[in-house]
């Protein structure tokens, strides 16, 4: 999960912020690191550019994207999917 | 850089991006969406930052009563060649929003809670005689009270801001808003 959060920093360009400054159960969005929709966009274009994973449906954003945790266990699903 | 004529940072970066973050490190300004600025927004905002620091009481005003009216050469393209170029793999939405020059009205507005009237004006070098007229006519016809006028222009490494705080009352120090004193200054600013 460090590594995400490495490329989440790189993405979104929060440069004040260190990867051991998110936690991994910390919500992304809103109360937790203060995330916004165009940075949602971004996260999506991350996904796709590091991992080559298409979001097919929309309504997975929030669900996807509330945590580290759940985008980490997103790709790892995803990924063993198509293994 | 330089207020009031007089120099308040000189940095040593060559590389715009890097001098634009070592102002806001410099003034010690807190406020973390600045990094997600393209360098027109950065630019702006800095300059807004330092023109109204220490001397300029928004409690004066109603939010309506604050305008922004600024020009440029080269309206947003410093940002839509870069988001071309991220069109060619996949496009970047952090990007796309600032392929307008008039986003950085809207970052200064958000950071100060300005809801006054709006204008960006795309002009081939800084025209001191349409700004004068065109925000003298808003404050005469009282539509505002207060307005931040000028250029913010970028492109590539070459970048440009002055900026005028204009105000309905005179204030301590404050100099005639007329078109020979916006040259006088522009001219001052930029040799």
């Amino acid at each position: 999960m460090s590594d995400l959060k490495t490329q989440i920093i790189a993405q979104l360009n929060l440069q004040d912020t260190k990867p051991e400054d998110i936690g991994d159960d910390q919500p992304l969005f809103v109360e937790g690191l203060g995330l916004d929709s165009i940075d949602a966009l971004e996260l999506i274009v991350l996904l796709q550019q590091q991992y080559k994973i298409k979001l097919s449906n929309a309504e997975d954003g929030p669900k996807v994207f509330q945590t580290v945790r759940t985008m980490a266990e997103y790709i790892t699903a995803h990924q063993a999917q198509n293994a | 850089m330089y207020k009031d004529q007089q120099p308040v940072f000189e940095g040593k970066d060559r590389d715009l991006s890097e001098f634009l973050v070592a102002i806001y490190r410099h003034f010690g300004w807190q406020y973390p969406k600045f990094h997600k600025m393209d360098n027109l927004c950065k630019l702006g905002w800095l300059a807004n930052e330092l023109l109204l620091q220490d001397n300029f009481d928004k409690d004066k005003y109603k939010p309506e009563d604050i305008a922004i009216v600024l020009s440029n050469a080269n309206a947003s393209l410093d940002t839509d060649i870069k988001y071309y170029e991220t069109t060619k793999t996949v496009a970047s939405p952090a990007q796309f929003v600032y392929t307008l020059p008039n986003i950085v009205i809207g970052e200064i507005s958000i950071r100060h809670h300005f809801k006054g009237e709006n204008a960006f004006f795309i002009s081939p070098d800084f025209d001191a005689g349409f700004i004068e007229q065109y925000v003298s006519n808003l404050i005469n016809n009282n539509i505002l009270q207060c307005c931040i006028c000028g250029w913010i222009d970028v492109l590539d490494e070459n970048y440009n801001a002055s900026l005028f705080l204009v105000e309905k009352d005179r204030t301590a120090n404050s100099v005639n808003f007329t078109k020979e004193n916006l040259n006088n200054i522009y001219q001052l600013q930029n040799g």
